[in-house]
């Protein structure tokens, strides 16, 4: 009966628009709370891109010597800022994360949208709100208590595979301590299966119910439906949740931190310690003082960061017009 | 007939073990997330088994005993209550303009642009941005007010976001009877769609209120990592630095606090306290997430039955 206490509610309202109606007030009100976030961009924009590039301008540090991959803040001969470790981490870091995540996500909504009883659904969905909100420093804790400890104790020497007559095929060195590559991607695997997940779900279900008794119609089993139907039509969905994903793994900072070494060096095996743009800045800008060359060096990473992500909005947005488009 | 044909012979035998083990891998899928939370959940109730009590909710951190968490969690607590007073209002008048005003145009597409933007900007950058406004320019130092602020920023798209949803769930109709009886756009709004969408507006403060309690990155550079010293309560000078009632002040939250310990990797308890203050978080996590969803569901019953 909600429409009929609303229109009593009406009847008792003067009709005639108040004053500040009338000089269009709640309306410029509302612009400006919903304007307030370009306002925020811009000025984030704004004040990341001119800390970002001091270390070139002011510092004279010259752009090509960036992408290096030696990392020495404290050299003897001089400073060098060679980010390239950095970025390389956070893109096999975030690689391995999406390898694990994106399957398992992809099944899961598969599993919401398609398999599920409502009742199923009604406890798995709740549960994966949860995992949305668990912060950040727990993952990374449960990672250092649980995770690492379990790799350095399971594969701490080295991981060799050896088949009878032909010998060694697979060698790898160990987990020393388990701080590795492979854990921070594992943690990072969990943090972005909800994301994944339920953008992928909404891609499933977005997709006609005609398709699916089309298809079961001609005979097929719901796998095949899925694989070749279903799956096709929601294609750039599920690219839009991958690329979501993949933003949220690459700019986590505290999780990734506390798992993967920080070791400034070109990763190099799934076992070893890595570094990420996003692990270093949380661990040194506390240490460094502001306008030193070290410290700018923190904001082109941070500038780094920043550009990966509005690119990956770009990117978002391209999928989708795509999808309008066909 | 010969695709119908060749799709009846596929379906044989193969393609009918291949549709079970396909079921069988996407019933895995939802087990494992049950699995694992129900792991979680487990392993922190057992880790903070004799060490969360009332003593380690009320009593101040020590050095070499187990001490407490007080100051840190009112801290949290503060912090919530200091960015949803922005965010929460600021939130649903953004939130109504995209659902009500905006049109198809190149403003509202430009606002969705910066609305996806700072939800996709890492977290960290946004406290670092914070860090060179309020730290470095404005030089307030780091404070409750500064990572409030931060949080503030991070936090508008999914606060705008999530009343946009509940605005749009109002149906037209309600809108187009207030208008036929003769109401303004804007009395509309207040009297017809507002109310109506108080459920979800609710939900949606509770959601962000979750993700405000946990966030750490935002508050690193911007409310500081320093352990808290003892707060006297009785001091309502919101102007001295000293007292807990303070914006100007720096104000490490319970996230914080559990980043700081694990990187300074020092104190006797360090892992008892750890393991206590992310039972904490994961408790107010579930209470958040649980009490959205029943007071939502209480709510629309209320506002919607007879």
């Amino acid at each position: 009966m909600a429409q009929l206490t609303s229109a009593q509610r009406i009847t008792g309202l003067r009709a005639t628009p108040s004053l500040l109606e009338r000089i269009d007030l709640p309306r410029r009100v509302v612009f400006v709370a919903a304007a307030s976030m370009v306002a925020i961009v811009a000025l984030l924009l704004a004040f990341i891109a001119w800390q970002g590039i001091q270390l070139f301008v002011k510092d004279g540090v010259s752009v090509g010597t960036i992408f290096s991959a030696t990392w020495n803040p404290l050299a003897d001969g001089g400073p060098q800022f060679g980010i390239l470790p950095f970025i390389a981490g956070t893109i096999a870091v975030t690689a391995g994360a999406l390898v694990i995540s994106t399957p398992l996500s992809v099944g899961l909504a598969l599993f919401l949208s398609e398999v599920a009883p409502s009742w199923a659904k009604a406890i798995v969905q709740p549960a994966l709100e949860i995992f949305v909100g668990i912060p950040s420093v727990v993952w990374g804790w449960l990672g250092i208590t649980v995770l690492v400890p379990f790799l350095a104790d399971t594969f701490g020497g080295s991981i060799v595979i050896s088949l009878p007559i032909v010998g060694r095929v697979f060698s790898m060195p160990g987990f020393l301590t388990g701080f590795s590559w492979l854990a921070g991607s594992l943690v990072l695997s969990i943090m972005v299966l909800p994301t994944i997940t339920s953008v992928s779900y909404d891609a499933f279900r977005a997709v006609p119910q005609e398709l699916r008794t089309g298809s079961l119609a001609l005979g097929t089993t719901r796998w095949q439906t899925i694989r070749h139907i279903l799956i096709p039509a929601a294609l750039t969905g599920v690219l839009t949740a991958v690329v979501l994903g993949m933003t949220r793994a690459a700019g986590e900072a505290l999780a990734v931190q506390m798992v993967i070494g920080n070791s400034p060096t070109l990763p190099a095996s799934i076992t070893q310690p890595v570094t990420t743009l996003t692990s270093q800045i949380t661990l040194d800008m506390g240490n460094t003082v502001f306008g030193e060359p070290w410290q700018d060096a923190l904001w082109t990473m941070s500038l780094v960061l920043l550009l990966i992500s509005v690119t990956s909005v770009v990117l978002v947005r391209m999928i989708n017009k795509r999808r309008m488009g066909s | 007939m010969t695709a119908t044909r060749s799709l009846r012979r596929r379906s044989s035998r193969g393609s009918i073990l291949a549709d079970r083990a396909a079921t069988v891998v996407m019933w895995a899928t939802g087990v494992l997330v049950l699995v694992i939370l129900g792991s979680i959940i487990l392993h922190f109730a057992l880790a903070a088994w004799g060490v969360v009590s009332p003593s380690f909710i009320l009593s101040d951190p020590s050095g070499d005993t187990l001490g407490g968490v007080m100051p840190i969690l009112w801290n949290s607590i503060y912090m919530l209550v200091l960015t949803m007073v922005v965010a929460v209002p600021v939130g649903i008048l953004a939130g109504i303009y995209m659902s009500e005003y905006a049109g198809d145009n190149a403003v509202t597409s430009t606002i969705r642009f910066a609305e996806e933007s700072i939800s996709s900007v890492p977290s960290i950058v946004v406290g670092l941005f914070g860090l060179i406004l309020f730290v470095d320019d404005l030089h307030i130092g780091f404070s409750a007010l500064g990572g409030a602020l931060a949080l503030t920023f991070f936090n508008l798209p999914l606060m705008t976001r999530l009343s946009e949803q509940a605005l749009r769930a109002v149906p037209q109709e309600e809108r187009n009877a207030s208008l036929a009886l003769g109401a303004t756009k804007w009395q509309t709004i207040r009297h017809v769609v507002l109310p109506l969408a108080i459920p979800g507006l609710i939900t949606g403060v509770i959601l962000t209120a979750g993700r405000v309690f946990g966030e750490a990155a935002v508050l690193l550079f911007t409310s500081g990592v320093g352990t808290p010293p003892h707060y006297n309560f009785a001091n309502f000078d919101l102007t001295n630095p000293a007292s807990p009632w303070s914006p100007l002040r720096p104000a490490t939250t319970l996230s914080v606090y559990i980043w700081k310990l694990n990187s300074e990797g020092l104190g006797a308890f360090k892992n008892e306290i750890v393991d206590g203050s992310a039972a904490i978080l994961i408790s107010m996590v579930l209470i958040f997430n649980l009490g959205a969803r029943f007071i939502g569901r209480v709510l629309t019953r209320r506002l919607t039955a007879a």
